[in-house]
């Protein structure tokens, strides 16, 4: 079973990358961005097949390991 | 008195830390980082580095290593450790120190000398210590120090703050501030103070024909502290 899970960083975080992404979007014509945020994306396969009880050991794996809960927020997103 | 350095796979100051430890009288061992148990030491040291890569976040692939448990459970019964540049950012990854060390504000790697000011030397990191003011090396790319303002009342309320960036006066200002860090906070300690993270590199100034000599003056008085 696949588990995807989406990292972002929270609010109020400081983002410099995401600004310079911003910054070359703007020099390349795409004006009506208002603010660009960088994440990160997994794709977990797991052996488990029961979807809640991947996706409880998914969100485990997002408090252990994958995400810094100090600047960063995580979602997992439904098991395929 | 004994210390030892943890080599992770990616380590690339060890050796430095091997030599600036026993230059000033340190008996040093070196410890694999999948070693499971500590030789008896006196003093734990993480050093600079990119373990493993810098992979997922700096210094979080290291937080988990097998050597860790050992590291953390001496630190939790009052044994000291230290952690420079990637050193430091395996602490913040372990939780043994607050915060986080984000990416430099002006995405730059920066390599260069700073000065940091003393903030508190009631540890034995810094006790006794004659300077305020030590010029000391950087080299870094994520050295941007972070915390919750709820985690920076915490730290300033208890004088966690151990170093801070500042002019060779030792004015603590925006404009001496390498990479955006909270207050420019340069390192902290634990509660207990018996953990000491910091960006800067003490063993890179042990020597004054090749950088200069406020490394060993900060390894001088540590042993000192120590014994």
């Amino acid at each position: 079973m696949k588990i995807s899970v989406i990292i972002t960083l929270k609010k109020d975080v400081l983002d410099p990358q995401g600004k310079v992404i911003h910054q070359a979007l703007d020099g390349m014509g795409f004006n009506d961005v208002n603010e660009v945020r960088q994440g990160k994306y997994f794709e977990i396969d797991t052996k488990e097949t029961d979807p809640q009880k991947a996706k409880n050991k998914v969100e485990e794996m997002c408090k252990k390991l994958l995400a810094n809960l100090v600047i960063e927020n995580y979602k997992i997103i439904d098991a395929q | 008195m004994k210390s030892a350095v943890i080599t992770f796979p990616g380590s690339n100051c060890d050796r430095d830390m091997d030599v600036a430890l026993k230059k000033f009288g340190f008996k040093n061992k070196m410890v694999w980082h999948q070693d499971v148990e500590l030789p008896k030491s006196d003093l734990v040291v993480l050093p600079g580095g990119f373990s493993y890569g810098d992979y997922l976040r700096c210094g979080s692939m290291a937080s988990k290593s097998k050597i860790m448990q050992s590291v953390i459970n001496f630190a939790n019964s009052g044994g000291m450790v230290m952690g420079i540049c990637n050193g430091f950012q395996i602490l913040v990854e372990t939780g043994l120190v607050p915060g986080v060390l984000l990416r430099n504000k002006y995405l730059e790697f920066i390599c260069k000398n700073v000065f940091v000011k003393i903030s508190d030397k009631d540890s034995a990191y810094f006790k006794n210590i004659k300077n305020d003011v030590l010029e000391l090396h950087i080299a870094h790319n994520e050295g941007n120090y972070f915390c919750t303002n709820d985690q920076l009342k915490e730290i300033e309320d208890n004088a966690q703050v151990a170093i801070n960036y500042c002019n060779n006066e030792g004015k603590i200002e925006k404009s001496f501030n390498p990479n955006g860090s909270i207050k420019n906070i340069a390192g902290i300690f634990n509660k207990e103070k018996n953990v000491l993270g910091m960006m800067p590199h003490p063993e890179r100034m042990i020597d004054s024909s090749l950088s200069g000599e406020d490394g060993s003056l900060f390894f001088k008085n540590l042993i000192n502290n120590i014994k």
